[in-house]
């Protein structure tokens, strides 16, 4: 599952490199998406994968066994995950404006900074 | 004590611009008091250290690498210290004159009075690295004041060259002080001074002398580093007599001085000084005749009189140390009184050109009378300091080793030069025959602050050469002592009978009234020598610096190319190519062991988010991209499912969600899909993105091979019920382990929602008329779709 992991990370990862080296604006923003997403699965894996048993603990018990999930990749995804949205939906709206002040279809026509 | 007089300089120099504003006509006096005061207290020491004490003060500064903020007062840093704080006092009260309702004055006295504590600090350190930074503090007081009329572009660009030379010097001096250091085991030169043998016998000394003689002849102009002197007159006249002559121009010397007991001894030492000191000493005197620009004249004099100091240095006898000490007391007052003269004619007269100026005398009695004495002085003529100074040279050359006569005709050809130089200077533009009209012209009455600075060095010059007892057991001899690291007995005496010295010094006036003779009658002969002077070196700086500018600018269009997609491929290739190398190198590539099953509805989920990448690659429309987008979203969801993690998939499915109903509410607002890039151009980006991807995947693996295990997660794990009563071990991190963290994280998010809410309000402003143009434009297109 681990090597089956690593290629799905790589996929991604190489698709989100693809879609960013556009000159497309929607690409662009799609491929940040994409690397998000693909450097949370790797840091989700490299921490190693724990079939079915989520980190809580049971009622009763003081402390985590040890056969659980670990939760510090987690914790760090979660913020990850939701830092990710708040880049996406600046660049979106950042995108929006642009295009509608300068109507450009070509990330290359944004070159300088005065037009 | 000597901290706090170091400090005191520093502090007034906060001050200077508030006090100048209350009287600005008193200015100049009440700050030229501190460096007074401070002259008198250094003078109070005299007695102390003439009788052979040390004064050393030290405090912590960086105790754990050994930097401490301590001084060093003996005879050599005393006779500095007296010349920075006296002529200091002179400069600054010289310059209220002459920068008189200057509309930044005050500022002009923070420079200088910046200067004077930095100058003081660097001949009174006693640790190496407070040297280093003291003396990186007058270059760059220094830069300032070359610059100080910065309108003017010659002004800037002598002020740049002046701080680039000797700040690259600098550095080398810090690289040869930590060399220095390291080898005799202590940063502090008090300490240094008796390990010479140490030193000496270290390896790396070759390497060492040459940083250290690098940063010296940069600061002190020796040749080749010359030329940025000349072009430092581009300051105000008390600049050009107090830092390029009388004082910082000497920190070059003083450290060799300083460092004379150290490395005393060793040929290579001995040879470069003489060598390198030699060859600036004749080189100056020579360029100096063929000026016609005072200060340009006095510049090259200048030039002459560090190069004959180092000169002497390297010779290191006793002896020779004895006349280094006298001629540069002899020096800085001439040169100090010379520099502020020319200031005053230019000042008064509005010329500074040799060859113009006639029959100054009628105009400026006082200033001719300092002039003449001070030059007399430089010229080495009877009875002043200069004279004792020339006398003492001729007697140490002649009494020398080594290669004599070589040495001998050197110093005689210096003071030749010399001496028809301060008749260029002097003869003609004050005493020669004055055009009728400017004769019958009599000058204004030049004011108090602006004769005295020239008159007292040229006094002190003249009294120093009748009565050179004076100077013998107070001055010269700690400080000689003080080099030559044993005891010196200067006996000074103008008059010392018929000796071979008194020849020379006849046979120099007579060549001397050759050479003047030559200079004076054929002028276009003489001119036909200054490219010289801009020659050489002054052009190799020139060179390497529109050199450097070039590669700067090639390395920007290369680097800063302004397209997205370069810099986006610069980083990953960077990456890519700097990973792989090293994972190749140490044969990083794993593949793990130990595996955990496939089970079949994981491989359709990875199966299906694998194709949905595929199909976002190569979709032609928006929206097929956005749902392929959407489908890989959720397959991450369901796989932190999988793997014990519900959280991440409850914030996951959120996300994704509100991404894609996003993307939906702003995709019609964007551009459509259009190829524009060309087809090599896309199979070279599949190729880039092909192969970091190859590399993330490798690093996974890699990563997965090499896990230890977290130390943290068995933290949280045991504490998070029992400390943070939380059950949900991923929650209690979060809010609480983490809060901090968390609170960040809500403040990105924040003002990631006020920037969202902002741009999507923000209506561009134009101004008035543009947008009327606007409106009928717009109103014209409505029109024309009605239609």
């Amino acid at each position: 599952m681990n090597t089956l992991i690593a290629v799905l990370v790589g996929v991604l990862f190489g698709a989100g490199i693809y879609l960013m080296l556009s000159r497309t604006p929607v690409r662009l923003i799609i491929g940040l998406v994409f690397l998000s997403n693909a450097i949370n699965l790797l840091i989700f894996d490299a921490a190693g994968l724990t079939r079915g048993i989520p980190p809580i603990i049971a009622s009763g018990a003081e402390k985590l066994a040890r056969s659980h999930a670990d939760p510090l990749p987690q914790a760090l995804i979660l913020t990850a995950i939701v830092i990710s949205f708040g880049v996406l939906a600046f660049a979106l709206v950042l995108f929006n404006r642009t295009f509608k002040t300068l109507p450009a279809r070509d990330l290359s026509d944004l070159k300088a900074t005065d037009t | 004590m000597i901290s706090i007089a170091v400090i005191s300089g520093f502090v007034l120099a906060l001050f200077a611009p508030t006090i100048h504003r209350i009287k600005p006509s008193w200015s100049g006096g009440v700050l030229a008091l501190l460096p007074l005061s401070l002259f008198f207290f250094f003078f109070s020491f005299i007695g102390e250290i003439s009788g052979g004490t040390e004064i050393v003060e030290s405090a912590a500064w960086a105790p754990q690498i050994g930097v401490a903020f301590s001084f060093y007062l003996d005879g050599l840093s005393l006779l500095f210290a007296l010349l920075i704080s006296g002529i200091g006092a002179l400069i600054i009260f010289y310059s209220g004159g002459y920068l008189h309702g200057h509309p930044n004055l005050g500022r002009f006295y923070t420079y200088l009075l910046g200067f004077m504590a930095s100058m003081l600090g660097l001949v009174l350190a006693s640790n190496v690295i407070s040297l280093f930074i003291f003396w990186e503090l007058t270059s760059l007081s220094s830069y300032f004041l070359i610059g100080f009329d910065h309108h003017r572009e010659s002004a800037r660009s002598a002020a740049l060259q002046a701080l680039l030379v000797t700040g690259i010097g600098g550095l080398a001096l810090l690289a040869g002080l930590i060399l220095l250091a390291q080898a005799g085991g202590s940063q502090e030169i008090y300490e240094l001074l008796s390990r010479g043998d140490a030193v000496r016998s270290h390896p790396l000394i070759v390497p060492m002398l040459i940083l250290l003689l690098a940063g010296a002849f940069t600061k002190s102009a020796q040749v080749p580093f010359h030329f940025w002197l000349p072009s430092a007159m581009e300051g105000p006249a008390p600049v050009s007599a107090y830092l390029h002559s009388a004082t910082m121009v000497k920190a070059g010397v003083y450290l060799v001085l300083r460092l004379s007991p150290v490395f005393s001894g060793s040929a290579s030492w001995h040879t470069s000084l003489t060598l390198f000191g030699g060859v600036t000493m004749i080189v100056g005197a020579w360029l100096a005749i063929v000026q016609t620009d005072m200060k340009k004249l006095l510049a090259y004099t200048t030039v002459n009189g560090l190069g004959m100091l180092v000169f002497l240095t390297g010779l290191g006898t006793p002896l020779a140390l004895q006349a280094a000490v006298v001629f540069l007391i002899a020096h800085a007052l001439y040169k100090g009184s010379l520099f502020l003269s020319a200031g005053v004619v230019d000042h008064e007269t509005g010329s500074r050109n040799v060859r113009e100026l006639r029959g100054l005398y009628k105009r400026l009695p006082l200033i001719t009378i300092a002039t003449a004495l001070a030059g007399m002085s430089m010229a080495g003529l009877p009875p002043l300091v200069g004279f004792v100074g020339k006398e003492l040279i001729y007697e140490t050359v002649l009494a020398g080793s080594g290669p004599g006569h070589l040495v001998v005709i050197a110093a005689l050809l210096a003071n030749t030069l010399l001496f028809a130089a301060s008749g260029v200077l002097l003869i003609r533009p004050f005493f020669g025959r004055a055009a009728p009209e400017a004769a019958s012209s009599r000058g204004h009455r030049v004011s108090i602050d602006l004769w005295l600075g020239p008159v007292v060095p040229a006094a002190a010059g003249l009294l120093f050469g009748l009565i050179p007892g004076l100077l013998s057991s107070a001055i010269v001899s700690p400080a000689a002592a003080a080099v030559a690291a044993r005891h010196v007995e200067a006996h000074l005496a103008l008059w010392h009978g018929f000796t071979p010295m008194l020849l020379l010094s006849l046979v120099t006036i007579g060549l001397g009234c050759a050479f003047y003779g030559v200079t004076i009658s054929k002028e276009t002969l003489v001119d036909r020598w200054r490219w010289l002077g801009s020659a050489g070196p002054a052009r190799w700086y020139d060179v390497g610096l529109n050199a450097l500018k070039g590669l700067a600018h090639w390395q920007t269009r290369l680097l800063q190319s302004g397209y997205l997609h370069h810099y986006v491929l610069t980083i990953v290739l960077t990456a890519v190519i700097l990973t792989a190398v090293t994972m190749i190198r140490l044969k990083g590539f794993l593949i793990p062991t130990t595996d955990l099953q496939v089970s079949a509805y994981e491989l359709v989920i990875v199966v299906l988010m694998i194709l949905a990448a595929l199909v976002a690659v190569c979709s032609k429309t928006r929206m097929s991209a956005i749902v392929a987008m959407g489908v890989i979203g959720y397959g991450l969801a369901l796989i932190f499912v999988d793997f014990g993690a519900p959280d991440l998939a409850m914030t996951q499915f959120i996300i994704e969600t509100m991404t894609v109903i996003l993307f939906v509410l702003v995709i019609y607002r964007l551009p459509h899909y259009t190829a524009i890039s060309s087809r090599g151009s896309r199979l070279f980006s599949a190729l880039v993105a092909a192969a970091s991807g190859a590399l993330m995947t490798s690093l996974v693996l890699v990563a997965h091979g090499i896990r230890e295990g977290s130390r943290l997660s068995g933290y949280f794990a045991d504490n998070s019920l029992l400390l943070a009563h939380g059950r949900n071990v991923v929650n209690v991190i979060i809010v609480d382990f983490r809060g901090m963290d968390t609170l960040g994280e809500i403040t990105v998010l924040s003002l990631a929602g006020i920037g969202v809410y902002t741009l999507l309000k923000l209506r561009p402003h134009r101004n008035s008329k543009e947008e009327q143009a606007q409106t009928t434009t717009s109103n014209e297109e409505q029109e024309s779709t009605d239609h």
